[in-house]
């Protein structure tokens, strides 16, 4: 069997971050030698949301905000399959909230991989969760007047075991973060930030381009007060890079019929097996 | 004979373990037993109740009139005392009443004695079994059965105190006992089981929370996953990954948690992935009357979600029900890879009655997943057929091929499309799914007379109060009987067309109060009821009520 991926044409615009976002997954999963059918896509709505179109592997587009939920299910019924989340910002941290939050308390073992533009692409142009507080959009006329999400901040302060941030325009160093994440026994977290060519004015190419910057070689990611220093600087500097990564017992594996045995979706379907459960009501 | 015994008390006062210990013990000496259980939104204070009916018939309902009154506060006196008929007794602590309308004893005195607060309902058990002379080593089997160490050796002590307290009045006959004791909830899960449901998520809320802490009990034994979610948004999105990923999935709430997967429920429709899912009903709209009863949301569940897609809704009727038709639930949803509805209610859910065993040998599983043999080329996951139903295979299994599953339009492959001919296309192949149910679903049972003049449409858990009713009327030699509807929607049409025809006045039975099932016969046939019996105070109906109201407002008879 082939590890190679195959393309589809998407129907992104012409200089969109997902493109290269699309290119480091490809690479990530390839070179990490995993098949198509061994991995799982999960996304909501939105441009990032398109994603399991564009590239062939398994698919599960769900709705809008969300993709977790469907993928801690997958993951729970099937544990040899590789699951990943990709979805976009509104997606991930609004509409979509309070499952990120919850899928950090689980720990379950899957990669979230939020294209974070900080705008609303598909919906053309209104203030995301991660919109600077200010910034003038199609839908906040005199700018945002709420406090943007930190995200990698909140997902520490959950206690998340793998806390990253990527850069769409630095694909090496990306495809590094996301082949980390997928190894990684837990849920992991790549903050992607990427331009919207089209709706986002402010942070555009070069203005990430500008500011990001590698976390230096002895930056320690197992310092939890350092990892949210770096998760909350985000302005002259963007720190991309592991922030914070920890080995934790994942959600499934706290089951012990399902982490000793064989994925629940291989185990035979007996209704005489259940029949012994009749004593407790004679 | 026929007997009812209420326990009265406020919550907190262990009112449902008491109830436990007597039912089982009932049981045991052979009898039929139907508990129903009255309570109120709240941890400690206020009135709850319970009422224990045993009898050497078949039961299927509660009684207005009660026999015994085991009274744990003075507030059960005042509230339930017009209800003991001619002849029967209030028990309670000599504390609470002493006067000569009840049996008083020192029960206080006794706990004292004992050093454990927690047996003082079980004195008042042990003045019951003598009254009924019921042996003690049925009951030392039952408490051996609920309670270990300290807890049985007590509860053993406080029967024995009890049973001393007074001379036995009835010499209940003892026979054989094959029986199970189950509410529906408990049923509805072993159904689930017995389909191999392998992952079962939910949100606390009653009355569908014991499914989900029932199935957390057996979780680790049975090898099913259960998950508490952080919203019923959650639930259905998770159960639908689960189901996706192959193993047979389910949620359930009530209605206010349904209404919260509603957006879940019709991508389920578009994406083609089978779930089970369970509205147990209480008394809406919102939060309503929270640990009551009622059958408010069918037209809801019915028509529920956005845009059109094909769904089956069926609605259980009795515990037997709540088991077999739960497992035929999943047979369908695979079968025609759509969300199947599961109507119960608080009712249902909560009241315990002894069925004869559940039959697990006739639970067939029949998952019609594809091994991919037959597949050719590139899978197509939503392949336009005749009969609507595309191949299923299951992710990760056969290298090479995916799984592509989509909310939005879609080719066959599972790809983003806004082509008009496809759109109409799939819409269509979808659509057809329901036009093959049509031939998969029951008509409903019929009760009483086969050619009844008067003819009872009703539906759910109304059953057995309805069946009691049906019952005495016909040994009073009226023609009457009624269609009790389980299977939903698709509507069966067929048995209520053929008994409408000849029938004189068609009466519908709802706990509801715009008659929804009244208003579903007008649409889906040319009849409609002629009278309507309707309750929604949150209370449920008993057999002896609807008795008494067909007599006065049907047959208007005063009686």
């Amino acid at each position: 069997m082939s590890c190679e991926y195959k393309l589809y044409e998407p129907s992104w615009c012409p200089g969109c971050g997902n493109y290269m976002i699309r290119t480091a997954l490809k690479m990530a999963l390839e070179e990490l030698k995993i098949e198509p059918h061994e991995v799982v896509l999960v996304s909501g709505i939105g441009q990032a949301a398109k994603m399991p179109h564009y590239i062939k592997v398994n698919g599960f587009n769900g709705l809008h905000g969300r993709a977790i939920p469907p993928a801690i299910g997958i993951k729970l019924a099937n544990k040899d399959l590789k699951v990943i989340v990709e979805s976009g910002d509104g997606d991930s941290y609004g509409e979509g909230g309070n499952h990120f939050i919850h899928a950090i308390r689980r720990n379950i073992d899957i990669a979230h991989f939020v294209h974070d533009n900080q705008i609303y692409g598909l919906t053309k142009g209104q203030a995301s969760p991660t919109t600077a507080i200010g910034q003038r959009t199609t839908l906040q006329f005199d700018g945002v007047k709420v406090e943007p999400i930190k995200p990698l901040a909140l997902a520490l302060t959950m206690g998340a075991g793998f806390v990253a941030r990527g850069f769409s325009g630095d694909i090496p160093h990306l495809v590094y973060l996301m082949k980390e994440a997928i190894k990684y026994k837990g849920y992991a977290l790549v903050d992607i930030l990427q331009p919207c060519v089209v709706w986002n004015k402010v942070n555009t190419f070069s203005w990430y381009k500008n500011r990001v910057y590698h976390l230096p070689d002895d930056y320690d990611y197992t310092n939890k007060e350092e990892a949210m220093k770096k998760a909350l600087e985000f302005d002259d500097r963007i720190p991309i890079g592991i922030l914070y990564k920890e080995e934790k017992e994942t959600y499934e594996d706290k089951f012990d019929f399902i982490k000793n045995g064989p994925p629940l979706v291989d185990r035979g379907l007996n209704p005489m097996d259940a029949e012994r459960l009749m004593e407790e009501f004679k | 004979m026929d007997f009812s015994i209420l326990i009265g008390g406020a919550a907190g006062q262990g009112l449902d373990t008491s109830a436990q210990i007597l039912e089982f013990i009932l049981k045991r000496c052979g009898y039929n037993v139907f508990t129903y259980r009255d309570y109120m939104s709240r941890v400690r204070g206020g009135h709850n109740f319970t009422q224990i009916r045993f009898s050497d018939e078949e039961i299927n309902s509660f009684t207005e009139k009660v026999d015994i009154v085991l009274a744990l506060n003075e507030e059960t006196i005042l509230l339930h005392k017009d209800r003991v008929k001619e002849g029967g007794v209030v028990i309670c602590d000599e504390d609470i009443c002493h006067d000569d309308r009840v049996l008083s004893f020192p029960f206080r005195e006794i706990i004292k004695k004992i050093k454990n607060q927690k047996v003082y309902n079980t004195i008042g058990l042990g003045v019951i079994l003598k009254y009924f002379n019921i042996p003690m080593d049925i009951a030392e089997g039952v408490i051996k059965k609920l309670f270990k160490q300290r807890a049985f050796e007590d509860n053993l002590l406080a029967l024995k105190e009890g049973y001393n307290l007074i001379d036995g009045k009835y010499e209940l006959k003892l026979k054989e006992d094959r029986k199970i004791i189950i509410n529906g909830n408990k049923a509805l899960a072993l159904g689930a089981i017995a389909a191999g449901c392998k992952f079962y998520c939910g949100y606390p809320m009653t009355p569908s929370t014991s499914i989900l802490s029932y199935l957390s009990s057996i979780s680790n034994e049975m090898g099913i996953m259960v998950d508490q979610v952080e919203d019923e948004i959650a639930a259905l999105n998770m159960a639908l990954g689960a189901s996706y990923a192959g193993v047979r999935s389910m949620t359930g709430s009530s209605g206010g948690g349904f209404a919260l997967m509603v957006e879940a429920l019709s991508f389920a429709g578009i994406v083609e992935i089978p779930a089970v899912v369970v509205d147990a009903q209480r008394s809406g709209p919102a939060t309503g009357l929270s640990t009551r009863t009622e059958q408010g949301d069918l037209r809801f569940v019915i028509h529920a979600g956005h845009g059109e897609f094909p769904r089956m809704v069926m609605a259980l009727r009795n515990p037997e029900d709540a088991f077999y038709q739960t497992a035929r639930a999943f047979n369908i949803a695979d079968k025609y890879q759509i969300p199947v509805i599961i109507l119960t209610d608080l009712y249902l859910a909560d009241y315990t009655k002894t069925i004869e065993p559940f039959d697990f040998s006739k639970i067939k599983v029949e998952r019609h997943i594809s091994d991919g043999r037959n597949i050719n080329g590139e899978y197509k996951r939503y392949e336009i057929t005749d009969s609507g139903i595309s191949p299923r295979l299951i992710p990760g299994k056969i290298p090479g091929q995916v799984v592509l599953a989509d909310s939005h339009e879609h080719d066959e492959y599972g790809h983003i499309t806004e082509d008009p001919d496809i759109r109409t296309k799939m819409s269509i192949k979808r659509m057809k799914k329901l036009e093959l149910l049509k031939d998969e679903i029951q008509e409903p049972w019929l009760i009483g007379e086969e050619k009844p003049k008067i003819l009872i449409v009703c539906w759910g858990s109304t059953y057995g109060a309805v069946k009691e009713a049906v019952e005495r009327l016909m040994k009073e030699g009226y023609s009457i009987g009624a269609l009790v509807f389980g299977d939903i929607w698709p509507f069966p049409t067929k048995r209520l067309m053929e008994l409408a025809k000849t029938a004189d006045k068609i009466v519908d039975i709802e706990q509801n109060l715009t008659g929804q099932l009244d208003s579903l016969i007008k649409e889906e046939t040319p009849y409609s009821s002629d009278y309507k019996i309707l309750k929604f105070n949150g209370r449920p109906f008993s057999g002896e009520e609807i008795y008494m109201r067909l007599k006065n407002e049907v047959l208007k008879l005063k009686v």
